[in-house]
């Protein structure tokens, strides 16, 4: 009996705690919303929180590809690249005449692919996540530039530049996009058998795999995922600058779309995490940009405050595990 | 040989982790330029024994050791290693990347103002190398030497510090027959040397050949000790498992009729490592056990029927097909499960739900089209399974972290149970599970096995594998070593068990002739 009332003291301790940590970033949002507003006057309107929206809505994209990945314990540093060159590719071929829509799924297909590919080194060929996609940061940055011939590819008259510019009903198409992909990364991971198996493969993937759970097709879809979501980020960062280049954009994008996930509480390890952590991981790093510039804060500072927010949140993720250590 | 002051003494020797007791009140003597052998079943406390010797444990206050008649400090394995005990542990603690001479010397580097000086040290290893007679000299990589090469820089490690007692705690278990002959042959130098060695084995033909003297321990207690020409396997296996079988070990199913019906049949499966060639057979509603020591194959057999690991030889027939999986995931919709012996790495999602972890395996079955989750079927198995398995969880919502271990095997089981198996085999079911949730765990099998299942039961406890088994294989070294049956008025005694596994020959129906006898032809 007594085994019983510890057990379900420690499961609502277990489930105070998850609680906790799933908020647990939200008062942080609210009180840096609240400090900026304070301090510069100018935080809180509507047209500047349009302006945030725009500007988290392509690591929130990131971030969701990325939580897929982090949540069966790997790791994605590729995204940036990959975002890179399916925005090259996705301009190149909206100077088609005629076919400019095209574009969209061109640079699409070119994330998915470049996904795929680290999927299959990872899944099959069992290599190391952190070694495979540090290569292709390195090698689809190379092969970003070859596509654009290392200059900047231009398309004044781009079709999707609505995506990237325009509004529906007030709201930018960029923050649109970007809660749909939360909306469907939720979905994915709540709804349906792939997700669990996507927890399952975090948790623990060698129980996953005497469990019967197709380990490798978990670990290609979540890498293929990321890639996909990095070619849609390549697609709307060409719609809001009617413009590629390779050697530029995206440049160090991972690092903001890791710190976002894990800001939004999910762990390193895998297995734990939620997709609601990543998105208001991803605004707390917007909001903390755009509020430094608004008050001021020179752009050198901004880089260490950014920093010192990520050292921070591996911190958290330290403490969670260490607090949640079992028996 | 033996002088009066023994090298080692250890007196009065208890410890307790948490609520067990995992010795109590152990006394040895081992004299200098002897080999005092240690034997005991899995879990008797040598290994525990040995830790409290070199320092890794502290025993409960009251005990005492001393070397060569002066006490030595306890806990503190630093202090013991200077007083002269070297302990060699199964899994050696060389580190491959360095040469012979820098592992003899790890920690200990001479140095002159703090840089280390290699040529002293391949100068002074180089002796103890050739004192040993070894093939290899001091400046070898250890990384291009054999286990039976790198188990020899150990005992040229002690030998570095002028151990007086030196500890090996089953040294043979991964070396050839040949490396096997070269460290006796180094053994018998260090008892010319006059030191006190302490050899712990399951192999007897090894505590024959090798024994001045053998001690006995079980369930953490010391039972005796056998002088040379009194050491005989008979006596020695009978020390070892003397022990009441209690009653609550359930077993009212009959294999009898059904048995004759074959589900599983493994035929001739190896991995050439750790299983070779293995056959046999289990019928509808029988429960086979299978007993072994640690390291006898007996996981990997089971893992290689599973598909868990890749064989190189062997085929699985269930109910007359060949269905010899490639995969964990092939197995299971073949209806043979596996229940893994270490559920808290290998089983369980310990941040997941109960419901997710029951339903697991059967969840894709069970899906809506599009992969969509079946919510509602979920619940039902989840609440049907801790009701019929009286698993005890505040809801199916709690995560499997949060309880208890016995619980915690019982989710998995349901997790098995739940995908509908024809074949169940449970590799140490009730490992780490507290007296109450084992007899429920007996009821269960018993119960599954009445029903129709047939079941493979690998155990360390013999008592468990008599108590519930309708027959009995023996594993040792990746073999088959034999069979134990109960007959009409006799029930599977632990003795023939113990025999079969440690290559006694006192057992029943054995097929590997006694390596003793192999030895001595060299």
């Amino acid at each position: 009996m007594t085994d019983d009332t510890t057990s379900s003291s420690g499961s609502k301790r277990a489930a105070l705690r998850t609680s906790i940590m799933a908020l647990g970033m939200l008062p942080v949002l609210i009180l840096l919303a609240i400090g900026f507003e304070v301090l510069s006057g100018k935080f809180l309107t509507v047209n500047n929180i349009s302006i945030v929206m725009q500007q988290a809505s392509i690591n929130i994209v990131l971030a969701a590809g990325m939580t897929f990945v982090i949540l069966t314990g790997g790791i994605d540093l590729s995204v940036g690249s990959i975002l890179a060159a399916s925005a090259v590719g996705a301009v190149t071929v909206s100077l088609l005449d005629g076919y400019g829509m095209v574009g969209i799924p061109v640079g699409l297909a070119l994330g998915l692919a470049f996904g795929l590919v680290n999927g299959v080194l990872i899944a099959f060929l069992k290599l190391p996540p952190f070694i495979v996609t540090l290569g292709s940061l390195t090698a689809v940055r190379g092969v970003a530039r070859l596509m654009g011939n290392d200059t900047t590819v231009f398309n004044s008259d781009l079709p999707f530049a609505f995506l990237g510019n325009g509004d529906f009903l007030g709201v930018p198409w960029l923050a649109i996009i970007a809660l749909a992909v939360i909306l469907l990364s939720w979905f994915i991971l709540r709804a349906t058998i792939l997700g669990t198996w996507i927890y399952a493969v975090g948790g623990n993937q060698e129980a996953a795999r005497l469990t019967g759970i197709k380990v490798s097709l978990v670990l290609l879809f979540v890498y293929g995922f990321s890639g996909l979501m990095s070619g849609l980020g390549g697609v709307m960062s060409s719609a809001r600058l009617y413009a590629a280049n390779g050697l530029q954009l995206g440049q160090a994008y991972e690092l903001d779309a890791i710190a976002a996930v894990i800001l939004g509480g999910t762990s390193l390890i895998g297995g734990i995490g939620s997709i609601w952590g990543t998105l208001i991981g991803a605004l707390i790093i917007a909001v903390l940009s755009n509020g430094l510039i608004l008050t001021g804060v020179s752009d050198i500072w901004q880089y260490i405050i950014k920093g010192l927010v990520i050292i921070g949140a591996v911190a958290l993720d330290r403490y969670r595990i260490k607090s949640g250590a079992r028996t | 040989m033996t002088d009066d002051v023994p090298m080692l003494e250890m007196r009065n020797i208890s410890k307790t982790f948490g609520t067990i007791k995992a010795l109590q009140d152990v006394s040895l003597r081992a004299y200098g330029g002897e080999v005092h052998s240690l034997m005991g079943e899995n879990g008797a406390g040598k290994s525990t024994l040995m830790k409290v010797l070199s320092g890794a444990h502290a025993p409960d206050a009251g005990g005492e050791v001393l070397v060569d008649g002066a006490p030595i400090p306890l806990g503190d394995p630093k202090l013991s290693k200077a007083r002269g005990v070297a302990v060699i542990y199964q899994e050696l603690t060389l580190a491959p990347n360095l040469t012979v001479a820098q592992n003899v010397f790890l920690g200990a580097e001479p140095h002159r103002g703090g840089i280390v000086s290699r040529r002293e040290m391949l100068e002074r290893t180089q002796p103890i190398l050739d004192r040993l007679g070894v093939t290899f000299d001091a400046g070898t990589k250890v990384s291009r030497l054999s286990l039976g090469e790198r188990q020899l820089v150990e005992i040229a490690r002690a030998m570095s510090t002028d151990a007086k007692i030196i500890v090996m705690d089953e040294p043979t278990t991964s070396l050839s027959e040949r490396e096997t002959d070269k460290l006796f042959q180094v053994i018998a130098g260090l008892k010319r040397d006059g030191i006190a060695v302490v050899y712990i084995s399951h192999r007897m033909d090894e505590i024959y050949q090798l024994s001045d003297r053998c001690s006995v321990l079980r369930d953490g207690a010391f039972v005796g000790t056998l002088e040379k020409d009194e050491i005989e396997a008979d006596r020695l296996v009978s020390m070892m498992v003397g022990r009441d079988l209690s009653s609550f070990y359930k077993k009212e199913h009959v294999a009898e009729g059904d048995a004759q019906q074959r589900v599983l049949r493994v035929e001739d499966i190896g991995d050439g490592v750790k299983v070779r060639g293995c056959s046999f057979e289990v019928g509808r509603g029988e429960v086979l056990g299978i007993a072994g020591l640690v390291g006898s194959g007996r996981t990997e057999l089971l893992r290689l029927i599973y598909g868990a690991d890749s064989a190189s030889s062997g085929r699985v027939w269930l109910d007359g097909e060949d269905v010899t999986p490639r995969s964990p995931r092939d197995a299971l919709r073949h209806g043979i499960a596996y229940l893994t012996e270490d559920r808290k790495e290998l089983g369980l999602f310990l941040d997941m739900t109960l419901s997710d972890n029951i339903n697991m395996a059967v969840a894709e079955g069970d899906a809506r089209a599009g992969g969509l989750r079946n919510f509602r079927t979920a619940a039902r198995r989840a609440r049907s399974a801790l009701d019929s398995l009286s698993i005890r969880a505040p809801s199916a919502r709690a995560n499997a972290g949060s309880l208890s271990g016995g619980n915690q095997q019982k989710v998995l089981l349901a997790r098995l149970l739940e995908a509908q198996p024809k074949v169940l085999m449970l590799d140490e079911p009730t490992r780490g599970v507290d007296v109450g949730a084992k007899s429920e765990i007996y009821r269960l099998i018993d119960e599954l096995a009445r029903s129709g299942l047939a079941i493979v039961v690998v155990s360390s406890e013999l008592p468990e594998i008599i108590g519930i088994s309708d027959r009995c294989l023996v594993m040792r070294e990746g073999k088959i070593a034999g069979e134990v049956s109960a007959a009409p008025g006799r029930s599977i005694e632990q003795t023939d068990i113990m025999a079969l596994s440690t290559g006694a020959q006192a057992g029943t129906r054995t097929e590997t002739p006694p390596k003793i006898a192999e030895k001595e032809g060299l």
